[in-house]
């Protein structure tokens, strides 16, 4: 048998390939982008022309996904768990009017926030909007479940999550593949009314997902995915979901533990195994990475009944990803440690590359705002946020994508003026062109920066979805001509940058500055690849 | 048999080419292998590492526990240290000697090199000068590579296969400059080995 060394995020992708996905959909988000890349390199995706072009965001991705569904073909979805957010309006929707073609929304988690502003849990989502949720424990379960969750889904015509966290996304080991299955034709909907969300017939559509929710329940009690593995010391029972069960385990010399042990893979959760694990233990600890969805709800509101041990009574952290360790403890085994760490450690933040463009902007920003009270600049999400850090400290927010436009708009309005926004290129066409709408609209006193490398650069260089139409849309939304000014930033033009900066701040309407030079990460591979290309001809 | 390793390092340093060798030469060898990576934020000059387990038997968590590496791997010394929390009591610390100075508190190069050389078991050498004498400064962290190489419990030979094997496409010169990169990282190792 062929064993591939697949990351967790290629797993999905390759999964998906081999049940006969025609496309995929995302905006780049770590934990989640490798999916997308991997489809993207694939050869198989290649020669079956699996569509896998970026979205401008997540809720633009959810939609074309849940519009091939419609057309009866198998597409996916995938995002990092706060662009669940972004796409939350389809999503939820997405239950109601059910799929067609098989319908699959990957949502990565980052517990611990590696690289996230927050570490919310998808499975919220997924109960929120009543929908199946497959969690993988490996990546071998992640392969399975992105293969067999498209059959789920047409079976029942409804969209399924897959929910993972980082440490799987981003961790490879062997996956055994199977039979590649072939791409559906394509084909309507039975019912052309089932898409059309009129209150009638939604309250229609609705009933009919709450009718399904006891066939997920029944198929949640057989799913190879729940599995009750007895033990012989009932004094506890364990129910532990997706890549918690790997932790556990490698606290047992010879995997074999000792309580009954309900390993959880899919949800809705299967009421009578964990019925008959309560029935049959005195108490039960949860071990879960993420929130304590799971705990919470056995638990319910009074917390009367059996002991429920987990994150919410401190056995184990109430925030951060889980490791072994940690499960360790929580079972009360005695914990293990190697040797301290020296005293004199210091943290080594991630940091702008030397060079980086945005270094010239922030440099001649700071200057420009030195004489003023701090606080004024709102940014956002990217490379440039490093910016906050020192020795720039150029930028006072970062919330979610788009938001230093909004809020340097807000802020206007409460009368802090001058305000600046901060956006990447990649970021403005997310979520930021909207805003801009609206500052141009109520005439806001805001001078907003577009920082445009030419690439989505913090995670990894995909392009960026307006390259080379920056101005032309700020014109578009009713930016003034004569208040959108592209800078080279580099030192050379330092004196002069600040000079139009100085200008644009005192006008008192929507000014757009764009500092335009390349990211130098992607230069040098643009030039490697260019050099790959030439040495192959 | 089994080989627990953290590999450590700054991001943009490529220790994730060393665990894909290592990676590469278990696999070939029928063995089990989980290694997690660092992608995102870190990446951008911050410090990474990668969990890389190899086994005979099958693999549980794609984390190794706290104090149960036989092997911190390191291409940067303070990164070395970072991470002695997780390495067992007797196993054995790869580092370079050279700094990578990209923060401006960087502790003193002395107190870090007196906290390497109290460590128990280890193998310090300047993986940038090895370098740049037998190849090019790129291939400092195969020179890493080859001086961990006794303690990865695998085949000298099996390690040579696997560097042909990932710089396959990039010519006969440059897979002889990492043959001959892992070659003086060994030979180190083998003549300063500390116990
Ligand atoms: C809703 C949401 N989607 C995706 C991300 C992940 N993400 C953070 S920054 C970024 C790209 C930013 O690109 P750009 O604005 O061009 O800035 P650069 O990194 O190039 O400086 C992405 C995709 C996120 N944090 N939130
Ligand atoms: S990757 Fe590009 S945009 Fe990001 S810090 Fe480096 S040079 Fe700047």
């Amino acid at each position: 048998m062929q064993r591939l060394l697949l990351l967790g995020d290629e797993a999905i992708a390759q999964g998906a390939l081999d049940a006969g996905l025609s496309g995929i959909y995302a905006y780049p988000g770590t934990p989640s982008t490798e999916i997308t890349e991997f489809v993207q390199h694939s050869k198989q995706a290649f020669h079956d022309n699996v569509h896998c072009t970026w979205s401008a965001n997540e809720k633009t991705a959810m939609e074309s996904a849940l519009g091939m569904s419609y057309a009866g073909k198998r597409a996916m979805v995938c995002m990092k768990h706060v662009g669940l957010n972004v796409a939350a309006d389809p999503f939820i929707n997405s239950a109601i009017t059910g799929a067609n073609g098989g319908l699959m929304i990957v949502a990565a988690d980052d517990p611990s926030m590696h690289s996230s502003q927050n570490e919310q849990d998808s499975r919220f989502f997924g109960k929120f909007a009543m929908i199946p949720i497959l969690e993988p424990a490996n990546q071998q379960e992640a392969y399975d479940m992105a293969y067999v969750g498209f059959d789920f889904s047409e079976r029942f015509k409804i969209p399924v999550m897959l929910r993972l966290t980082t440490r799987l996304a981003h961790s490879r080991a062997g996956v055994v593949r199977k039979p590649v299955r072939k791409m559906n034709e394509g084909n309507f909907p039975e019912d052309l009314r089932q898409f059309v969300l009129l209150p009638a017939i939604a309250r229609k559509r609705y009933r009919n997902l709450l009718k399904l929710q006891d066939l997920f329940d029944q198929e949640s009690e057989i799913s190879s995915f729940n599995k009750y593995i007895d033990g012989p010391d009932k004094s506890l029972g364990i129910i532990v979901c997706g890549l918690a069960y790997n932790y556990l385990l490698e606290n047992y010399q010879d995997r074999i533990v000792p309580y009954p042990v309900l390993k959880i893979g899919q949800y809705p959760l299967p009421k009578k195994l964990i019925g008959k694990l309560m029935d049959e233990c005195r108490e039960i600890l949860v071990l879960e990475d993420g929130y304590p969805v799971v705990e919470e709800s056995l638990k319910g509101l009074l917390g009367r009944g059996v002991t429920i041990k987990g994150r919410l009574d401190g056995t184990v952290p109430r925030d951060g990803e889980l490791n072994p360790n940690i499960v360790a403890v929580a079972l009360g085994m005695e914990d293990t440690f190697g040797l301290p760490v020296p005293s004199l450690m210091v943290n080594r933040p991630p940091s702008l590359c030397s060079g980086c463009p945005h270094i010239d902007s922030f440099k001649a920003l700071n200057e420009v705002l030195a004489d003023l009270p701090k606080g004024r600049v709102f940014s956002d999400i990217g490379c440039y946020t490093l910016g906050a850090l020192k020795p720039y400290e150029a930028i006072n927010s970062c919330v979610d994508m788009g938001a230093s436009i909004t809020m340097a708009k807000g802020a206007a309005d409460a009368g802090l003026i001058p305000s600046v926004a901060v956006i990447g290129d990649s970021t403005f066409t997310h979520s930021g062109m909207t805003g801009l709408l609206d500052a141009v609209n109520d005439k806001s006193h805001v001078t907003v920066f577009i920082l445009d490398n030419g690439t989505t650069a913090m995670t990894g260089g995909q392009e960026s979805p307006a390259f080379g139409r920056i101005e032309s849309i700020c014109k578009g939304l009713g930016v003034e001509e004569g208040h959108i000014h592209v800078l080279k930033p580099l030192k050379k033009y330092h004196e002069e940058n600040v000079r139009i900066i100085n200008e644009e701040l005192a006008y008192p309407g929507v000014s757009v500055i764009i500092p335009r030079r390349e990211c130098i990460v992607a230069v040098d591979k643009r030039i490697r690849d260019k050099f790959k290309t030439k040495q192959n001809a | 048999m089994k080989r627990d390793i953290i590999l450590a390092g700054v991001g943009g340093q490529g220790i994730l080419s060393i665990a894909a060798i290592i990676g590469y030469a278990a696999l070939e060898q029928g063995l089990f292998l989980k290694q997690s990576e660092v992608h995102g934020m870190s990446q951008r000059g911050g410090d990474v590492q990668s969990n890389l387990r190899i086994s005979d038997k099958g693999i549980a968590s794609d984390l190794i526990p706290f104090g149960k590496a036989d092997l911190i791997i390191a291409v940067e010394p303070l990164e070395a240290l970072r991470y002695l929390p997780y390495l067992s009591h007797d196993g054995w610390v790869i580092t370079s000697i050279r700094p990578f100075l990209n923060i401006p508190e960087y502790p003193d190069m002395e107190k870090v090199m007196e906290e390497v050389r109290k460590l128990p078991h280890y193998v310090a050498l300047d993986a940038d000068e090895i370098a740049k004498e037998v190849a090019t400064a790129k291939a400092a962290n195969i020179v890493i590579l080859g001086a961990a190489s006794p303690f990865l419990d695998m085949n000298y030979e099996k390690l040579e296969d696997a560097i042909r094997f990932t710089f396959r496409k990039k010519g006969d010169e440059v897979i002889a400059k990492n043959l001959e990169a892992l070659k003086a990282g060994r030979k180190f190792a083998d003549d300063h080995m500390n116990s």
